[in-house]
């Protein structure tokens, strides 16, 4: 399979104008857009952010609370707008680009494959048939974001979906409304190297990438295409919580304060390594 | 009030399905987070709120410690081996807490149960087992397994 070229250019010499094209992706962009827009107003998701953000302030506002026991004086923080801009570097590079959402390695992996796959795969669509002209590069993009997204969406349904990991549910058990990204997904990275593999044209396997392109593209409202952009929202809110000291009324006191570790009822830890080990935390949870 | 997730912070992982006791905390079919599918069941044990790593379980504390406008949240933290606890009154009183839940690393110098003899007729007649249920005392013929009860552990989860 020649990686450095794509059955696009082809497409537009025999039959499908690069304006039928292009009106094809604006559609789907348009889709997407409207979509998740809709989706956001319906979930009230920018609603949750903004009341969760108004009470952090307030709870900064209120200032330093008196305690009893702990140390909460001088904890809370009024961030700055250069720690503004650091947490949204960290989200960005972090979060965004390294799925640091899982803790799980191999999950995580699995979420960068889909990912940047399909990023770069879309990308090199859209760049191919705005700009007319397929170059090696868009090509080799193209071919290489789409195995990475079949490798990615593919592995997720066998071997990560969280519902059949952890609670033994069949993966073969489908359900469109919560199924439809996963299998549009899959369905599009198959259909785009079938396609290429066999030569192009615009046979069984164009058909049947037009079908998946548009059930992923079309069900942006009723799938969860739109927490891919939920998410970056949500992690750039956690390093701002944490970095401002409020962090949800979370506990700050650690093992690792040495007033801590003096107390009485530390003692018991007095002699033990600060590295206990893990516990719970040692296997996956799959005892079902 | 029973358990809720923070569907934000979840990342549908599991360790609070693993570790309910009440088998009442389950991954949402369609959002593939976690869920309370039984509010009325859950006794508020906290189990599944100190499993879950992303802290992303929160719920009510019980009202003897906590009266109305708090809020209690724990963090466990099972590689420094510690609990800690932080509750927040409605006046702004904060009270932190920090505590072991070990004193050895996990899995070592685990006694070896199986290896231990069982309870003789004299101890099972002394003060220390005397009221004690039958099945403690294995005066009624050894530990109950599910094999000895000719029963099967079923997987899967059926709701």
């Amino acid at each position: 399979m020649d990686i450095t070229t794509t059955p696009i250019a082809a497409l537009a010499e025999n039959g499908i104008a690069w304006a039928d094209m292009q009106m094809y992706v604006s559609v789907m962009i348009a889709s997407v857009i409207v979509m998740t827009i809709a989706d956001l107003l319906h979930k009230k998701s920018a609603t949750y952010f903004f009341q969760a953000a108004d009470k952090a302030e307030e709870l900064l506002a209120a200032g330093e609370a008196e305690s009893s026991i702990g140390n909460e004086k001088g904890r809370l923080k009024q961030l700055s707008a250069g720690d503004k801009v650091n947490a949204l570097v960290g989200t960005v590079a972090v979060d965004v680009a390294t799925a640091g959402e899982f803790s799980n390695g191999p999950r995580r992996l699995v979420h960068i494959f889909t990912m940047w796959g399909f990023v770069l795969f879309v990308a090199a669509t859209a760049m191919i048939i705005y700009g007319e002209a397929q170059t090696t590069t868009l090509a080799t993009a193209w071919n290489i974001g789409a195995i990475m997204l079949l490798v990615g969406s593919w592995g997720y349904w066998f071997a990560f979906k969280v519902d059949c990991q952890a609670e033994g549910q069949s993966i073969f058990q489908i359900d469109l409304r919560k199924d439809i990204f996963s299998l549009g997904l899959m369905g599009t990275s198959l259909a785009a190297l079938g396609w290429t593999y066999t030569g192009g044209g615009t046979g069984g396997w164009f058909i049947f990438l037009i079908i998946s392109t548009t059930a992923l593209f079309g069900s942006v409202y009723w799938s969860k295409f739109s927490h891919m952009f939920f998410k970056p929202m949500a992690a750039y809110n956690k390093r701002i919580i944490e970095a401002n000291g409020t962090n949800e009324n979370l506990p700050h006191e650690t093992r690792d304060m040495e007033w801590q570790q003096n107390r009485h009822s530390m003692e018991l830890l007095k002699d033990a390594p600060m590295d206990m080990g893990l516990g719970i935390k040692r296997e996956a949870p799959k005892h079902y | 009030m029973p358990t809720f997730v923070y569907m934000t912070r979840c990342d549908g992982c599991g360790h609070c399905v693993d570790i309910c006791p009440s088998d009442i905390m389950h991954i949402d079919k369609k959002y593939r987070r976690a869920l309370n599918i039984e509010p009325n069941m859950c006794w508020e044990c906290y189990s599944c709120v100190k499993a879950c790593p992303h802290q992303a379980i929160d719920v009510r504390g019980y009202a003897d410690f906590a009266p109305l406008g708090h809020s209690v949240r724990v963090l466990r933290d099972e590689r420094k081996g510690t609990i800690a606890w932080r509750v927040k009154f409605r006046d702004g009183r904060v009270k932190n807490f920090l505590s072991p839940i070990t004193t050895k690393p996990w899995g070592s110098e685990i006694p070896d149960f199986r290896n231990e003899a069982a309870p003789t007729q004299e101890e099972r007649d002394s003060e220390l087992l005397a009221f004690e249920p039958e099945a403690i005392r294995l005066d009624d013929g050894g530990l109950h397994t599910l094999e000895s009860n000719g029963l099967e552990l079923k997987e899967g989860v059926y709701y």
